[in-house]
Formats: C-alpha cells, sequence, structure tokens
C-alpha cells in the first residue's frame, strides 16, 4: 500500500507539543514492527472473482488492504486469514508461505 | 460565605458541587452511600449541570472516571474499604495516565472479617498507587479540602484521594462555611488539560511503551510526587489568602512551640488528641500534635524539621504494618527520621482498629504508658 494513501493525522513533530508527563501515541503504518514477518499463510485475492464489496477492508485487523486497488501490504499483513474467511465470493486463499 | 449544619456526607457532596465537577461515577458502598445519592439527587434536579454514570462496580467506576477525565471533564468520585480496594489496579492505570481524578474514600475497615466502622488499613493500602491522599480532622477541613484538591491534582496532574473518617466525620453533623461560588470559580478555574482525546486529531495514550520510555514515564510521576508537596502547600496557603480558613498544609501543628513529646496521628483522632494534649500538659508533660494531614507524598522533610534533638516522637496508628512491628506511620516515621542519627525516640501505639472508639482519655492513658 502506497504512503499516499495514508491519512496524515498527528506527526513526530506535532506530539512534542505535549508534555512529556503523557504518554501519546500516534497512528501511523509499522509502530507496531515489521508484522509481516509473523505470517505463516499469505492471503492471494484473485481479481476475477471480487466483487469489490469490501468486506476484506472492513474486516482486515492491521488495516493493509488498500481500498481502492485492494493490494495487500506484506510488510505489515500477519497473515490471520479473517479476509478470506469474510470474504462472500471466496475470492480470498491463505497460501502456505515457503 | 454561609454557614450551614449539615452531616459530613452531604458536605463532600456540597464541595464537589462547587467544585462544578463534570462528571461523577460511582457505585454505592456504606458509608459513602449518601454522598453519591446526595450527587445524584442535585444532578437529577439540574442543581448540577453534571452527568452522573451509575456503574456496575469500582473497578468500572475508576475506568469510567479515567475516561471521563481524558476527555477533558472534571471528574469526581467516592467510595470505601472494599469499594477502594476492588478499584486498586485502575488505581494505578489513572496515576500513571496523569488524570487528576478526584476521589472521596470515606475510610472502613476492610474485611476479613465483615465490619463497616472506621481505621485507615483501605486507604493506605494504596500507598504505591501514585495517588495524593489527604486525612480530614473536621467537616469544615473536608470541605475546604476537596475544594484545594482539585486545585493541586490539575495542577500538578496527578489524582488525589480525600479521606474522612467513616461514620465520625461521614454521619456526623458539623456546622460548616460553605464559600460563594464566584469565591470558588477564583479558587478553581476551569480544568484545561494539555492533553485530552478529541476526536478530530486522534492519538493513542498509554499504549505499551519500550522500556527506556516506560522508565521515563515513571521516574517523571516519581519526580512530581515530590514536586506536588509545594503545590500542595501553595493552595492551602492561596486558599487561606482567599478565605481566611487554615487546616495545616502537609501537617497540622497544636502546641508544638516548647513541646518535648510530639504526638503523631491522622483523621479524627488527631481532632480528639488535641484535648488529651490539653490533659498532659496540665500534668507537666510538654506535649504537642503534629497532626499528619497528606500522607502520600510523605512530608519527611517537615516532620524531621519539627523534631529537635533529643525529643520524643509518638506515633498513634489506626492501621496494621502486617510483618513489622507496630503500625504503618510508625514505621514511615522512623524511615524518616533515620538520618537523625537517633537523637528522637520513636515509640508506637495502635489503636481504634475496626473503628473501637477512642477518647481522649484514652490516647493520654496511652502516651503516658508509652513515655513511663
Amino acid at each position: 500500500m502506497s504512503q499516499e494513501n495514508k491519512k496524515e493525522y498527528i506527526s513526530p513533530e506535532g506530539i512534542k507539543k505535549y508534555p512529556p508527563i503523557y504518554p501519546v501515541s500516534y497512528p501511523m503504518a509499522g509502530a507496531g514492527g515489521n508484522t509481516g514477518t509473523w505470517r505463516n499463510l499469505r492471503p492471494a485475492l484473485d481479481h476475477d472473482k471480487c466483487s469489490k464489496c469490501l468486506l476484506c477492508w472492513i474486516y482486515c485487523p492491521e488495516a493493509v488492504i488498500d481500498r481502492d486497488s485492494l493490494e495487500i501490504d506484506y510488510q505489515y499483513c500477519k497473515g490471520c486469514g479473517i479476509c478470506a474467511e469474510e470474504c462472500p465470493k471466496k475470492a480470498i486463499e491463505m497460501i502456505r508461505e515457503d | 460565605m454561609r454557614t450551614i449544619l449539615d452531616k459530613g456526607t452531604h458536605i463532600v457532596a456540597q464541595a464537589v458541587k462547587n467544585a462544578k465537577v463534570d462528571v461523577v461515577a460511582a457505585y454505592p458502598i456504606t458509608p459513602q452511600t449518601a454522598i453519591v445519592e446526595a450527587l445524584s439527587s442535585m444532578i437529577e434536579k439540574g442543581e448540577m449541570n453534571c452527568r452522573f454514570l451509575p456503574v456496575e462496580g469500582e473497578h468500572s467506576t475508576m475506568a469510567a472516571c479515567a475516561a471521563a477525565s481524558a476527555m477533558g471533564a472534571r471528574t469526581f468520585t467516592a467510595t470505601a474499604s472494599q469499594g477502594l480496594l476492588y478499584m486498586h489496579e485502575v488505581l494505578h492505570m489513572v496515576a500513571g495516565c496523569r488524570f487528576p481524578v478526584v476521589m472521596a474514600n470515606v475510610n472502613r475497615a476492610v474485611f476479613a472479617p465483615w465490619t463497616l466502622w472506621v481505621d485507615h488499613q483501605d486507604s493506605l493500602a494504596q500507598r504505591d498507587t501514585g495517588w495524593i491522599q489527604y486525612y480530614c480532622s473536621s467537616l469544615q477541613e473536608t470541605y475546604n479540602t476537596l475544594i484545594q484538591a482539585f486545585r493541586v491534582a490539575e495542577n500538578i496532574k496527578l489524582p488525589v484521594m480525600v479521606n474522612l473518617d467513616g461514620f465520625i466525620l461521614s454521619h456526623c453533623t458539623m456546622s460548616v462555611d460553605v464559600l460563594d461560588q464566584e469565591t470558588v470559580d477564583k479558587f478553581l478555574p476551569p480544568f484545561q488539560p494539555e492533553w485530552k482525546l478529541d476526536p478530530q486529531n486522534p492519538t493513542a495514550y498509554a499504549s505499551v511503551t519500550p522500556s527506556n520510555e516506560y522508565s521515563q514515564f515513571r521516574a517523571l510521576l516519581a519526580q512530581d510526587e515530590q514536586k506536588a508537596k509545594e503545590v500542595i502547600v501553595r493552595a492551602a496557603e492561596e486558599y487561606k489568602e482567599l478565605t481566611g480558613m487554615w487546616d495545616g498544609d502537609l501537617l497540622d501543628f497544636y502546641r508544638c512551640e516548647d513541646a518535648e513529646v510530639f504526638v503523631l496521628a491522622m483523621g479524627s483522632m488527631a481532632s480528639e488528641l488535641r484535648l488529651s494534649i490539653d490533659m498532659l500538659r496540665q500534668e507537666g508533660i510538654k506535649a504537642g500534635v503534629i497532626r499528619l494531614r497528606v500522607y502520600r507524598p510523605f512530608p519527611e522533610e517537615s516532620i524531621s524539621a519539627a523534631l529537635p534533638d533529643g525529643s520524643t516522637l509518638v506515633v498513634l496508628d489506626r492501621n496494621y504494618d502486617f510483618g513489622m512491628h507496630g503500625g504503618i506511620l510508625f514505621n514511615e516515621c522512623k524511615a524518616s527520621l533515620y538520618d537523625r542519627g537517633g537523637k528522637i525516640k520513636v515509640l508506637n501505639q495502635v489503636m481504634g482498629i475496626g473503628g473501637v472508639d477512642i477518647t481522649y482519655q484514652d490516647m493520654a492513658a496511652s502516651i503516658k504508658a508509652l513515655l513511663a
């Protein structure tokens, strides 16, 4: 997923305006590390079967599915398989990683 | 200013009303119940512009207070005994999150066996949560301290617990001078935190933090616990300038000027103790009272400064320090005076457990027996 599509919430500079006593953090790609390395099963989307209902996009707990292209960001996808489970068209297959 | 005659629970509610609290979350427990009943009734009648959250238990009470405070609301709750113990986990969280929640705790001894009456075991068991703890000796002081508590909490960004003895203060009727709303507003401007939850500008808060950063937050918390001492003193002094009322700052002294024997206690028994001191003075014992008004942060420097070399400190504890000899205040006083090289004799009596009545004669007799 391209960084341009990410909504800018608050910048690391913006967070510095708070006094250091407040444990404030902000949403950003990769805040939890490269979670893609946890993956055993890789979701593969068959675009021909896909009806673009966006259920996978809604259910993805890591927000790694792009809303427009439905491309999956494998750097952060943990391979949980929720997208494949929810897909009404069975367009997502979970393939074992090598 | 007007003088009213009412019981302790209603005086607490009056102070909370005057403090213009935005959110009250609470679960009833004896002897606190009448506080939240009074607040609930005032909110229902529209006398307070405040949201009342009736929750299913004290753990949720404090969680609701944390969330309300994170939204920038001035937040209050009240509890006692088992309710306070049930909150314990969330007390740590609220202090660590730097939410300035204010809570009235009506001191009641803890289970087992079941009891309803006062001692200080419930709140002293919350010592290491990071909460500031006041102990009041009269209803006027309870009112004054609650107003000061919001000021202190919001200034240093730490939660404050205001303790009053169950039944002896909570259900006793006394006359109290209640401030005009304009005077309270002058002392207590609206709560304006530098950070609060903002849906337009979302941030996460206090999520999993790497060790180095975590230890920095905890070090700042420890530093600010110490800094709170000067904030507490300043609040008491400015309150006195505005209202003429004074209940002491970290400590409150009685007949200590020429004393050789100092008696330290807290809560309502420390008020009664003045009569014991007058009695001892008549018998030729030069005694005075050091009333501990703030237990956390512990005023070690002020206690040490009040005691000349060669003097005796008698500590009266309404609690047990299980596994140590004597009570909790006794052991904390001994630790505070360690640097004095044994030049101050420290003696201890545990009394009044589970609401056993303490008269001034009892305390005078105990002090004399310890000195003998």
